[in-house]
């Protein structure tokens, strides 16, 4: 007591513990409730998607929330999931992530928390794929984000281990920037080569690191290596520099709404060496914004329209059918994610987050759209391969696969 | 050498840009003591309005200026008459609240019509000059020579004209003006006009020099218009000139020099340190001549 000679403090000490009791009581029951509830709505096949459909890259978003709606579409119309008590229609619930750390972590949370998903499909770039992994880790959901190709996404930034729920339907940076290093120096048999990335981007950042360690180990020189940051519009100073250094070939690791800005203004400049780019080049705007200016440059990405396998055939005719319109790699590696994500639940058994995510690491190899893949023991990465295309008659055309 | 040059005339070809926005910013500024944190979004409005212009009239490039310069004008007196001038009694911080508010409406105003990054059409035939190394652009010359013209241009009507005398005059005080028969709100809405015209004189021609446009390309700009405008001295025209040159080149210089992570780093501890030891910028002064 703190006051034993005064009854009047007594009395507030007393109705405070009166009050925090039934605070208690009161809160106890309700998150019974909604537990009752969570686990009511979990025999519901409600799966969740994160995409990017405003912000810098809506073009991403755009294609990966296609593709998931057809995927969902197809199983939906032949009557739902084949599940051990009946087929059952999936729900979908898709939200904005607006390619923001911090709104693709917070929707990741409501879909798990709130929305009660089973599991979670994206982000696709790894700058909301990072910070989503980590909430869908912590919330013991499974989340298959499509096109992050960073090592991060699918490792514990503080024990370095694979996380146990977070798995991709691509391959990851290391392998993107060995290939095209490799691609460099034995293919197009250039040595001198100059780099020009963004530095607020996680993508970007990484596989110039990636590439220039690959490069220089095989015997290659980066006579320059130059920044800028998200949002910036004038290259003229950097690609005055670059210039300058003489180069046979520029290392372009941007989006695909840099990417224009930076071709046209080396054009303009007197820049003559051909641009070496990233999956993240692989969208189909990038051939109007250019005008022309990518004509002959090269970019590795995750699959290639014109070598495609019957899975692919059906996929891109279904695709084209419903949107007009051909499937970059963010559509194709969607679907593929949808894919491995049903394949899961009809082997889980159970329709529960736990299960799901056992049978997901389980699968031994699936035939998707962008080729075989199974995951690596323990981790969340698929083993496959890269192929690398060039831009001829503004079109996007096969040069070469590199294996794992 | 040619590497110098070179730089010298990106450094120039940036500097008229920021210059143009950071003339809306100090005659606002210098006529109602306010910052008008909106011009950057109406910079990007008059990239959208040219590229509208341009695609949807399929005008060339003059009569897609004018369009753009007209339309914006319109849409900056508009956000004059309707968001501050019912707070021009409120508190200053008021005003400024309401301009960063009115700038995130147009932005997603404009995000509403097109969350996709558009692709301006070249609205000049593209020629390029090539002296011994030194690439010289039709468009590089067309951005200096269009933003020198502008800006001598309302440099000598503020200096020369009745309409800038009164624009002097309400900057000096605007209580005691009307008094002497100026129209103070039609000068006013015309300072607005003109700031807003010369932002999307801008961005027209920003997104011819660098074609890909998106609602948040004002963002960025913006600031580095509104910093040229302080370093040059607020309220001060020609200092705002001075400043986006200033801009330009300390960009273009720490990007040539150092590795190119640090410009925005160098740009805005120039900003610090001037605001330290000369708080009024270059021209202006601490009891400033306004517009």
């Amino acid at each position: 007591m703190l006051w034993p000679n005064s009854s009047y403090p007594c009395l507030i000490v007393e109705a405070i513990m009166k009050f925090v009791l039934r605070l208690c009581a009161f809160l106890s029951v309700s998150m019974l409730a909604g537990m009752l509830y969570a686990a009511e709505k979990n025999d519901a096949l409600k799966i969740g998607v994160i995409a990017e459909l405003t912000g810098d890259i809506p073009a991403v978003g755009a294609s990966c929330q296609n593709a998931v709606l057809l995927a969902v579409q197809e199983i939906n119309e032949a009557g739902g999931l084949d599940l051990p008590g009946g087929k059952q229609q999936i729900d979908l619930h898709i939200e904005d992530s607006a390619n923001k750390a911090d709104q693709a972590a917070l929707t990741a949370q409501k879909l798990i928390t709130e929305e009660n998903v089973l599991a979670i499909i994206g982000p696709n770039a790894s700058l909301g794929a990072v910070p989503a992994s980590a909430i869908a880790e912590s919330g013991r959901t499974v989340l298959i984000t499509p096109w992050s190709t960073n090592p991060k996404t699918t490792l514990d930034a503080r024990s370095g281990k694979p996380k146990k729920y977070v798995f991709r339907a691509c391959y990851t940076d290391p392998f993107e920037g060995h290939v095209l290093a490799l691609f460099v120096l034995n293919t197009l048999k250039f040595k001198r080569v100059a780099a020009l990335y963004d530095v607020a981007s996680e993508a970007p950042k990484s596989q110039t690191d990636l590439f220039r360690k690959s490069f220089t180990a095989q015997g290659g020189e980066m006579v320059a290596v130059e920044t800028y940051t998200s949002g910036d519009r004038d290259f003229s100073a950097q690609l005055t520099k670059i210039k300058a250094a003489n180069p046979d070939l520029v290392f372009l690791p941007s989006y695909y709404n840099d990417v224009p800005l930076v071709v046209r203004q080396a054009k303009r400049l007197g820049v003559t060496a051909p641009f070496l780019g990233s999956d993240a080049w692989s969208s189909p705007e990038l051939i109007p914004l250019s005008e022309g200016a990518v004509e002959g440059f090269y970019f590795a990405n995750h699959f290639a329209v014109d070598i495609a396998t019957p899975a692919a055939k059906r996929f891109i005719a279904a695709y084209q059918a419903k949107y007009n319109k051909l499937p970059d790699d963010v559509a194709a590696l969607s679907y593929d994610a949808c894919g491995l994500l049903f394949q899961a639940i009809k082997q889980a058994g159970a329709l529960n987050r736990e299960s799901i995510r056992d049978a997901l690491a389980k699968i031994s190899s699936y035939k998707g759209v962008t080729g075989t893949m199974q995951f690596k023991e323990g981790s969340g990465d698929p083993i496959k391969s890269a192929v690398i295309l060039q831009i001829k008659n503004g079109k996007f055309v096969w040069i070469t696969n590199a294996e794992p | 050498m040619t590497y110098f040059l070179q730089q010298c005339l990106n450094a120039l070809q940036l500097g008229s840009i920021y210059a143009l926005i950071a003339l809306g910013y100090t005659m606002v500024y210098g006529i109602l003591s306010m910052i008008n944190f909106a011009h950057g979004d109406l910079f990007m409005i008059g990239a959208f309005m040219a590229f509208a212009a341009a695609t949807l009239l399929g005008l060339s490039f003059v009569p897609t200026l004018v369009f753009a310069m007209l339309a914006v004008a319109l849409l900056g007196v508009l956000i004059e008459r309707l968001a501050y001038k019912p707070l021009r009694q409120a508190h200053k911080m008021s005003v400024v609240i309401t301009a960063l508010g009115i700038g995130i409406l147009l932005e997603h105003l404009t995000l509403a019509f097109s969350p996709y990054p558009r692709h301006m059409p070249p609205l000049i035939a593209h020629f390029s000059w090539n002296f011994g190394g030194l690439s010289l652009s039709s468009l590089q010359l067309l951005i200096i020579f269009l933003s020198m013209a502008l800006m001598l241009a309302l440099d000598w009507m503020v200096r020369r004209t009745k309409v800038g005398m009164a624009m002097r005059a309400i900057s000096w005080n605007i209580t005691v003006v009307p008094m002497m028969g100026v129209p103070v709100n039609r000068i006013i809405s015309l300072t607005f006009a003109i700031g807003a015209s010369l932002g999307a004189a801008a961005g027209t021609m920003y997104a011819m020099a660098y074609p890909v446009i998106d609602p948040y390309m004002g963002i960025m700009v913006g600031w580095k218009a509104f910093i040229s405008a302080v370093v040059g001295g607020i309220g001060n025209i020609r200092g705002a000139m001075i400043g986006g040159f200033i801009l330009g080149a300390v960009e273009i210089g720490t990007v040539a020099v150092l590795p190119s992570t640090y410009r925005d780093f160098v740009v805005f501890s120039l900003l610090l340190g001037l605001l330290i030891f000369r708080p009024w910028g270059i021209l202006g002064t601490p009891r400033p001549e306004k517009v």
